[in-house]
């Protein structure tokens, strides 16, 4: 390979290369090896396949939502079929998809070997979670066929608790149990990286999706309970009607509001964090360089995270609320706004002398830096108070969130897994047809939520099942838009499941990458390292790496 | 390749017909896109900014043309640039948009109040001179309009995007919002707050007149009675006269004039009366009870709808004396038909 | 909440043929597993607090708005039970402090008298607790559609001074007495669901006690048991104050 080739995979010679007999995945064999293990590299795996199969009933949902939005009359479901729709789409992507997304698939896998661990410090309770996901994931499925929920996402009251006679309970207790699933991946990533780091693996050491996991799973531990008691409280209002929500016995609408929103804002940073986490690998590593200023953006994690629990009452600003609170919320969430900026461009100055390459994980990498960019700034706009009065609850807001959630996690998440898939399974994904699904996605989202914000702006309501005639042309092209973006998300489906079998066999270190998870064969051992490693450099030193690789030769050779 | 001359016609019409960008037809419109154009300058210079910077840098430094990386580890000069920039520019944002907040959310004292009551999926508005409309909303042009609003059910949200207000509409609490519209037309009123089955069916129009045709609408569709008269029924019918008389030895306080007077409480507290005081203080009479006077009033909570709620306080903003209350009192006393117990009142 | 079974269960070990018998593979020393399990437990109640925190927030929202009817309603509550529960409760406390530092002098017998009676003060507690509710079960003070305000609008005259024995609450404020009750009944259900779920880890404990589990130096499942029932007794001590005691009329 020339030093000009335009590529930094560096494989194996096929022609001899195997993949090892004895790692992870051939450990044991059975189904209950799977089930029953306590190895956080089979349990991510079987969080992967589950928050997939998610993925893609929520996909289905937003799918009909757009057909539906195709014309101004209500004409292919009924009313109470379209709000169970968008109601449904939210909760499974927010609680089964976006929050256990990268920390319970990534992070999990990845965590403890980044800091050269064998295991999180609860291996038991990392299973417990993931079976707590799928009695959460089993209850909302429950609730849809049993004739799903139709509050939206938000559990609104007194809407929730005395308007509606759906599954409403039901869906509550799902979020319940699938929200104990977050806190104990947080409360493990948390021990984990407290207590389990290998010697020299000091706090500025770790990569990068380490402090990004470590600043959601504190979000996660602290902001859930909040949502799982106002859940309760939401049960009891239903079922015996207490009145703690209810005006007319002297309960109060919005105190719910408060309580919901003190978990529900967190809880976009614990989906956007990881992301941000798995950003800072990508880049670096088809950068071939140390992550620009990496104080500053693992500082930015934390910040975002403290900040992060005193921004709520902006989602709360046009429901009367006092007006010097809501300048607070504002001032705050302004703020918030600043790491957030100061991570886009460490990112893009970490390009700066790089020598860069574009492999598949690097085009999600751009795709995410631009789109949560947008995501960002328009947040910005809902953050400013006398915007937010004619943009909140309109398309624009929708926008803005999938361009942070879709377009900023999603991006990240489908980064990392083809980052990580060597790793995770030893083989290669086919790199063309990734690349082109890559464009593909950015392509369906820009052309899916861009006209969205117009729409918003002209005041077009969010959750409408008809709409005005003079909006139909953007609702048309947004639909379109999903549709491409649909074919984008579906193709990685399928051509990663066609890896596993015929994908190239990857070696330990196919992207010269420096983390630890690149110094261990792939897939890795169910120990993950057969000596304790010991961390002699700092993270992202591409020059120990090249001095390691140097003398591996000379023994070699 | 050929187009079908209807298809071509449908497609014409259909893009000439659609919208990019609301009307601006209040006095507050130009303020808020003012600030919106603002917020878009910052993200296309935001984005074309990242945008060069990642895409000058791929270009420049790709492995073809860079094959050995130069190892940086940072620059705080950078890092204070790209945080004090930033800040500044959302400091900025949070100062224009707080005074546009408030622009928006606190009326002028001129302003004409109309009452909107929302409902499971229909808005009701009330105008002072006893106007009754469900899903629209008439109002003259050139004049600051109030609109005090409540919920019989669940959250509702009063949006009209053509003029950039908005504000929930909540149960068990008043909210205002209030705009000028400077165009005469008609314009969309949505729900945008979800709330329930007919969600998307729960819009309705404002309807701007020019000041004269506004009078011929309402002279054209008054019930005949104003909301304050139909307040004064109620009031007798209710037996309210009976405490609230005027009279010193009344058993609860005089209520003539005490619209937009200072209150001081039996609790200690001071209160400005305002129509939310006057809604609440009917349905939770014992946390607003006045100095020098017992706690004995009933509640009337669940007994008086909205609407009822909002004729009660219409007639005792108008209460400037007390001597009709009076009258009505000693003709309820003579026929001894003032009920003593309150009923159900669903005008 | 099942969770607090597991959050203990996991910190110790099964059996592995390690230099320590409880050091699980993946932990490098013993030092560093029993760490690991405290910080974790620490963290746990961490999300605890979070958890009442929700209801203590409402508590002092509605406390602020309806505070006639929160002082009225408190006055219902019985102070020398309340007393006697947390006497109850700190003594169970006391002996689980005392279980701990058996397990760490490897006093197999004493551990369990310890276990055993800390056991037997929090079911006295739940004992009590079973008798406040049916009280007020009986005074249909229970949230919900047989809940009656009666008492609070005509108080029951007192047979010595003839006047009532509560200032009588106007009926709309009388109404909001079931939002404390609420609360009280949340909090304190919560309170003594945890108590529940203790008890059946006790129950636990004492079984592998006995089986000497904890009589060689391993610890940590008592240790961090310990933190979870101190949690638990101070929960208590911040809800007797603030549903018992604050503000109640001197004299009643």
């Amino acid at each position: 390979m020339s030093a000009t080739s335009s590529t930094i995979v560096n494989l194996p010679d096929q022609r001899t290369a195997t993949i090892p007999k004895k790692n992870y995945i051939t450990a044991e064999h059975g189904l209950l090896s799977w089930v029953l293990t306590g190895d956080h590299k089979r349990i991510a795996m079987l969080y992967l396949i589950s928050i997939t199969f998610f993925f893609f009933i929520g996909g289905a949902f937003a799918g009909l939502i757009r057909l539906e939005l195709l014309t101004p009359q209500p004409d292919l479901v009924a009313s109470d079929t379209y709000n169970k729709l968008f109601s449904m789409h939210g909760i499974v992507m927010v609680f089964l998809f976006l929050v256990p997304s990268v920390p319970a698939t990534l992070g999990n896998f990845l965590i403890p070997i980044m800091i050269g661990a064998k295991d999180l410090a609860f291996p038991k309770i990392n299973l417990l979670s993931w079976y707590l996901y799928l009695v959460g994931g089993v209850l909302t499925l429950g609730a849809l066929v049993m004739g799903g929920v139709d509050t939206g996402w938000t559990f609104t009251t007194p809407l929730s608790t005395h308007y509606l006679n759906t599954h409403v309970i039901t869906a509550g207790l799902a979020i319940f149990v699938a929200g104990f699933s977050s806190i104990f991946t947080g409360l493990n990533f948390i021990v984990t990286i407290h207590r389990m780091r290998a010697p020299g693996m000091t706090w500025f050491r770790m990569p990068l999706f380490v402090w990004a996991n470590y600043a959601a799973s504190i979000l996660m531990v602290l902001g859930t309970p909040v949502l799982a008691i106002t859940l309760v409280l939401v049960v009891l209002e239903r079922t015996i009607h207490i009145g703690v929500f209810d005006p007319q016995l002297g309960g109060d609408p919005l105190l719910f509001q408060h309580l919901f929103w003190f978990y529900s804002h967190p809880a976009v940073y614990i989906m956007i964090l990881p992301g941000m986490g798995v950003m800072s690998e990508v880049i670096s590593t088809f950068s071939r360089k140390r992550v620009f200023g990496y104080t500053a953006v693992a500082f930015s994690s934390v910040a975002i995270a403290v900040f992060g629990f005193f921004v709520w009452e902006h989602h709360m600003f046009i429901m009367g609320v006092s007006n010097y609170s809501a300048l607070v919320f504002s001032l705050l969430t302004m703020l918030v706004a600043v790491p957030s900026a100061i991570k886009v461009f460490n990112w893009a100055f970490t390009l700066q002398k790089g020598s860069i390459t574009f492999e598949t994980p690097m085009l999600y990498a751009f795709a995410f830096i631009g789109l949560f960019t947008i995501g960002g700034l328009t947040g910005v706009f809902l953050a400013s108070l006398g915007l937010d009065i004619h943009l909140t609850e309109t398309y624009f807001i929708v926008a803005h969130f999938h361009y942070v959630m879709v377009g900023g996690m999603l991006m990240a998440f489908l980064g990392g897994v083809h980052f990580w898939w060597p790793k995770m399974t030893g083989r290669m994904y086919p790199e063309s047809i990734s690349k082109l699904s890559a464009i593909v996605s950015f392509i369906g989202f820009n052309l899916t939520f861009m006209p969205q914000f117009i729409l918003g702006y002209l005041g077009m309501p969010r959750r409408y099942h008809a709409y005005p005639a003079e909006y139909q042309v953007l609702n048309v092209l947004s639909t379109a838009g999903a549709t491409v973006l649909g074919v984008g998300f579906l193709m990685p489906l399928i051509y990663l499941a066609w890896s596993l079998k015929y994908g190239a066999i990857a070696g330990n270190n196919p992207w010269q990458a420096t983390g630890l998870e690149w110094q261990i064969q792939s897939p890795p051992l169910t120990e993950n390292f057969i000596e304790t490693p010991i961390m002699d450099h700092e993270a992202y030193d591409y020059e120990w790496l090249a001095h390691k690789t140097e003398q591996e030769v000379t023994t070699v050779g | 390749m050929h187009i079908s001359p209807v298809l071509w016609q449908f497609l014409v019409k259909w893009l000439t017909n659609s919208a990019l960008f609301p009307r601006e037809a209040s006095t507050i419109a130009p303020y808020a896109d003012a600030l919106y154009f603002f917020l878009l300058l910052i993200t296309i210079v935001g984005l074309v900014l990242v945008g060069t910077l990642v895409f000058g840098f791929a270009i420049r430094y790709r492995k073809e043309r860079n094959p050995v990386a130069t190892q940086v580890e940072g620059s705080t000069l950078l890092e204070a640039t790209w945080t004090i920039i930033p800040l500044a520019l959302f400091l900025i944002v949070f100062v224009w948009g707080a005074l546009l907040y408030f622009r928006i959310y606190n009326p002028p004292t001129n302003a004409m109040n109309i009452y909107v009551v929302g409902k499971q999926w229909m808005w009701k508005s009330e105008h002072p001179g006893g106007q009754h409309e469900i899903n629209n909303l008439h109002v003259p042009m050139g004049v600051p309009i109030q609109l005090t609003m409540i919920s019989q059910d669940v959250f509702h949200s009063f949006s009209v995007p053509d003029f950039r207000v908005k504000r929930e509409v909540i149960p068990g609490r008043y909210s205002t919002v209030w705009f000028e519209a400077t165009t005469p037309g008609t314009y969309h009123i949505f729900c945008t707050q979800y709330c329930g089955t007919k969600h998307s069916g729960m819009i309705g129009e404002v309807t701007v007149l020019s000041p004269e045709d506004y009078k011929k609408w309402t002279e054209a569709s008054t019930s005949g009675m104003s909301l304050a008269q139909n307040g004064e029924r109620l009031f007798a019918s209710m037996g309210c006269n009976a405490c609230h008389s005027g009279n010193a030895a009344a058993r609860g306080p005089n209520l003539a004039g005490v619209y937009g007077s200072k209150l001081r409480l039996a609790n200690g507290g001071e209160v400005l009366v305002n129509e939310a005081y006057l809604r609440d203080a009917i349905l939770n009479p014992s946390q607003h009870v006045t100095a020098g006077y017992a706690p004995i009033m009933p509640t009337y909570q669940g007994q008086i709808s909205e609407e009822g709620l909002i004729d009660l306080v219409e007639y005792l903003k108008s209460l400037k004396t007390n001597y009709r209350v009076q009258q009505t009192l000693t003709t309820s006393e003579s026929n001894q038909a003032a009920p003593m117990t309150p009923e159900v009142v669903k005008p | 909440m099942d969770n607090t079974i597991v959050a203990t269960h996991d910190t110790h070990a099964e059996e592995h043929h390690h230099s320590l018998p409880q050091l699980r593979h993946h932990f490098e020393t013993e030092e560093q597993q029993r760490e690991a399990g405290t910080f974790g437990m620490w963290l746990f109640l961490l999300t605890e607090i979070m958890f009442f925190g929700g209801l203590f927030f409402a508590y002092l929202l509605y406390r602020n708005w309806y505070n006639p009817a929160f002082v009225a309603a408190s006055n219902q509550l019985s102070i020398p039970m309340g007393t006697v529960n947390t006497a109850i409760l700190i003594t169970s406390g006391f002996f689980m402090a005392l279980a701990v530092w058996a397990a760490e002098v490897r006093k197999q017998s004493l551990l369990v008298m310890f276990l055993i009676l800390t056991t037997v003060f929090g079911c006295a507690f739940l004992g009590v607790k079973y008798f406040e509710y049916k009280e007020k079960w009986e005074k249909h003070h229970i949230p919900g559609a047989s809940f009656d305000v009666s008492e609070f609008i005509n108080p029951p005259v007192s047979a010595k001074t003839g006047k009532p024995i509560e200032e009588p609450l106007s009926p709309d404020m009388a109404r909001k007495t079931q939002i404390f009750f609420v609360l009280y009944f949340a909090m304190t259900g919560m309170h003594a669901l945890h108590m529940i779920i203790g008890i059946v880890l006790l129950f636990w404990l004492i079984a592998r006690a006995r089986k000497g589990d904890f009589s060689s130096g391993y610890v940590a499942p008592i240790e961090n048991f310990g933190l979870y029932w101190h949690f638990v007794d101070i929960v208590w001590i911040f809800l007797f104050p603030l549903l018992y005691l604050i503000n109640r009329h001197p004299g009643t």
